[in-house]
């Protein structure tokens, strides 16, 4: 892995971003040549913040997710590009260092609680291991208490088993772990995608309250647009890697810009409005290690133009939202 | 009326838990009624534990029911004794499963589930026709080109186009009805679209009918007829998918209406205030299931276990305190003082 330059942003609460991601690229080493997972991706995260981050699988968000937090392994690997974090850019850290940011200033929220707990240890001896492992001054036994009752479980349950709990039960404690340390930054992939609606619900009504309780920033991932609709203040939409819209989410949500966004809002079916016929977004996403040329989304595309074909197009900033469109090239200004 | 095409009555289904000495009964199905019309797709709703899982499989003839009757066709399933009318009923009802990922065999390519099942459901075709029939359901289910997806690998496919497999082995048997457990919970939201729309069409070209299980009632709204809403083993309403939907008379249903993202709808703050969960239902006592979670609970609520009641045009729920249409009220019930 090439050691990115060390990036001057300063950094102050009041001042910079919380999270500054720029050109990030991740490519995966295959026996075909290498795929490039995440290409060229840039976005800022500021103190309290809610962004969500949506795309169907394999559109690179996950691995996108995974970059920011340093936790890829071989043969994925970050090759351009810098997360900087409170000032610091973390690609290229030891991990040592890592160890110092991880859990005590951010922290990640897997995706299956069911298989990121320990089942042969209790809920309480794996919180006592994160809180030795990053030297907590604090009482273990009391921290551990205070953080179950943040997310509304009763603290008995620190005795039990992961299968005791239920796989709502088990997705709180997940968040409850990650909040051990009253981190600035907390970032979730699909937290809810196990969960049946009304668990689901719940928890997102309450990850939000924890948010305005203890101002920490989310990053939050999920392929199910509809489900951040009513918490996330920004929302990036990634497609083959690269991130096709962003903005504040209501207006994405009101005037989409970019075909693809378009398609994931109308993909689901509504339960107040008209029954009308839907078409969801025929075909299936491109192949990374040779994608299509000019747009990516192209093929799949309702209104694609010949040009779409021949010229990959750029950022372009329509209104203080970005969108990876040439339909906009007119209308938007070239962003960055 | 004709006869429905499947129909549970009093379905039970109990499973023993515990030791020799702490033996318990779980309650995951009581008394269950159910009809599913010929070209009719039903949804089954209800949180994960609500026991619409076991109706499919007690539908199925995975599980005997601990008491209760299902009729195919005017026919009790427990007069099935022989081998080849067992086979035959579960060729004309079989079952799609959930997850995509784990309900094909890897090291079998895709033609190999659909062909066993031709072979061991329709032993009257030749080797011939039984390539040409599995093309045809590929087609059908909208695999292209089916001869070369045939030959293909479960890995090589995505979650979607791996559900559509599951769909095309499951029309092979040529059935009258595909019951179908949460078929798309696992798949993208930008291709569940595309499934249900498959199963609308699977109606209108075969006239098969649909028992559609979900938590999701929105798609439930797309796709089906009828809604049948489950809680912890219980049926607390059904009636047709638009007029629950408009006018739910159960506070459950309320609660899952509410909790359906709808980022054309503002947020609605009773989802946020619901923390419960379906309880585990071991031998139960008397009174409605729903109770502790309830925001309208009266006193009669944990004493009697509501019934189903007709509340609107082919509109039951089972809730003491829900009120009728108002053309729906019959003076036959007597009205009990509800000042509580």
């Amino acid at each position: 892995m090439p050691s990115a330059p060390v990036l001057d942003i300063p950094y102050s609460p009041t001042t910079g971003p919380l999270l500054a991601v720029r050109d990030l690229t991740v490519e995966y080493a295959t026996p075909r040549g290498s795929v490039g997972a995440v290409d060229n991706v840039s976005f800022d995260v500021a103190a309290g913040e809610f962004l969500g981050i949506v795309g169907e699988s394999g559109c690179g968000k996950s691995t996108l997710l995974f970059a920011i937090a340093q936790l890829l392994s071989p043969p994925a690997g970050i090759t351009a590009g810098s997360v900087t974090f409170k000032g610091r850019n973390l690609v290229g850290m030891t991990d040592k260092q890592l160890g110092a940011v991880r859990w005590r200033e951010m922290s990640v929220v897997m995706q299956s609680a069911m298989n990121a707990f320990n089942p042969v240890k209790t809920i309480g001896s794996q919180f006592r291991d994160v809180l030795r492992a990053h030297d907590t001054k604090d009482d273990i036994a009391k921290r551990s208490q205070e953080v179950m009752r943040l997310v509304g479980i009763d603290p008995v349950h620190l005795g039990s088993y992961p299968h005791q709990l239920s796989g709502g039960m088990r997705q709180r404690a997940m968040i409850a772990m990650a909040l051990l340390f009253t981190p600035d930054l907390v970032i979730m992939d699909e937290p809810t995608s196990a969960l049946d609606v009304v668990a689901q619900r719940s928890l997102m009504v309450q990850t939000k309250e924890l948010q305005r309780e203890l101002g920490f920033a989310i990053i939050f991932v999920t392929h199910d647009m509809s489900l951040v609709s009513h918490f996330s203040d920004r929302l990036i939409v990634m497609y083959g890697g690269q991130m096709a819209e962003a903005g504040a989410t209501r207006k994405v949500f009101d005037t989409p810009a970019h075909p693809y966004s378009k398609g994931l809002l109308e993909a689901f079916p509504s339960i107040r409005g008209p029954r009308v016929p839907l078409l969801g977004i025929p075909g299936s996403p491109p192949d990374l290690a040779s994608p299509p040329p000019g747009c990516r989304f192209a093929p799949r595309c309702p209104s694609v133009m010949p040009s779409c074909t021949q010229i990959e197009p750029p950022l372009y900033n329509v209104d203080e939202v970005l969108v990876r469109c040439l339909l906009h090239a007119e209308e938007g200004a070239l962003h960055g | 009326m004709a006869e429905p095409l499947l129909a549970a009555k009093g379905l039970t289904r109990h499973f023993q838990i515990g030791g020799i000495f702490s033996r318990r009964n779980l309650h995951a199905v009581d008394e269950a009624d159910l009809t599913i019309n010929a070209r009719e797709i039903v949804a089954l709703a209800g949180e994960s534990g609500s026991g619409k899982s076991t109706i499919a499989r007690l539908l199925a003839m995975v599980y005997q029911p601990t008491a209760g009757e299902i009729l195919f066709e005017g026919r009790p399933l427990s007069k099935m004794r022989s081998r080849k009318e067992v086979l035959n009923y579960r060729s004309q009802a079989p079952m799609v499963f959930q997850d995509p990922f784990s309900s094909l065999n890897p090291v079998y390519r895709v033609s190999h589930g659909i062909l066993r099942s031709i072979k061991l459901h329709r032993p009257e075709l030749n080797h011939a026709q039984r390539l040409a029939e599995a093309e045809r359901v590929l087609t059908q289910v909208g695999l292209t080109p089916a001869a070369e997806v045939m030959g293909r690998y479960p890995y090589e496919l995505s979650g979607g186009q791996r559900q559509r497999v599951g769909f095309a082995q499951a029309l092979a048997c040529k059935p009258k009805i595909i019951l179908a457990d949460e078929p798309v919970s696992m798949l993208d939201v930008s291709i569940r679209i595309g499934l249900l729309n498959l199963m609308a069409e699977l109606r209108e070209k075969e006239g098969v009918s649909f028992l559609y299980i979900t938590h999701d009632l929105a798609s439930a709204r797309y796709v089906a007829d009828r809604l049948v809403v489950m809680y912890a083993g219980h049926i607390v309403e059904q009636g047709p998918v638009e007029d629950v939907l408009a006018r739910p008379k159960h506070p459950y249903t309320e609660l899952l209406l509410a909790t359906v993202p709808d980022p054309r709808a503002p947020l609605s703050d009773m989802a946020g205030a619901d923390r419960g969960e379906p309880p585990k239902v071991v031998d139960p006592k008397p009174g409605c299931r729903f109770r502790e979670r309830c925001p309208v609970a009266v006193a009669e609520c944990a004493t009697v276990t509501p019934r189903l009641r007709v509340l609107g045009g082919g509109h039951t729920a089972a809730c003491h305190v829900a009120v009728a249409d108002t053309m729906f009220i019959q003076p036959a019930q007597p009205s009990k003082d509800r000042t509580a």
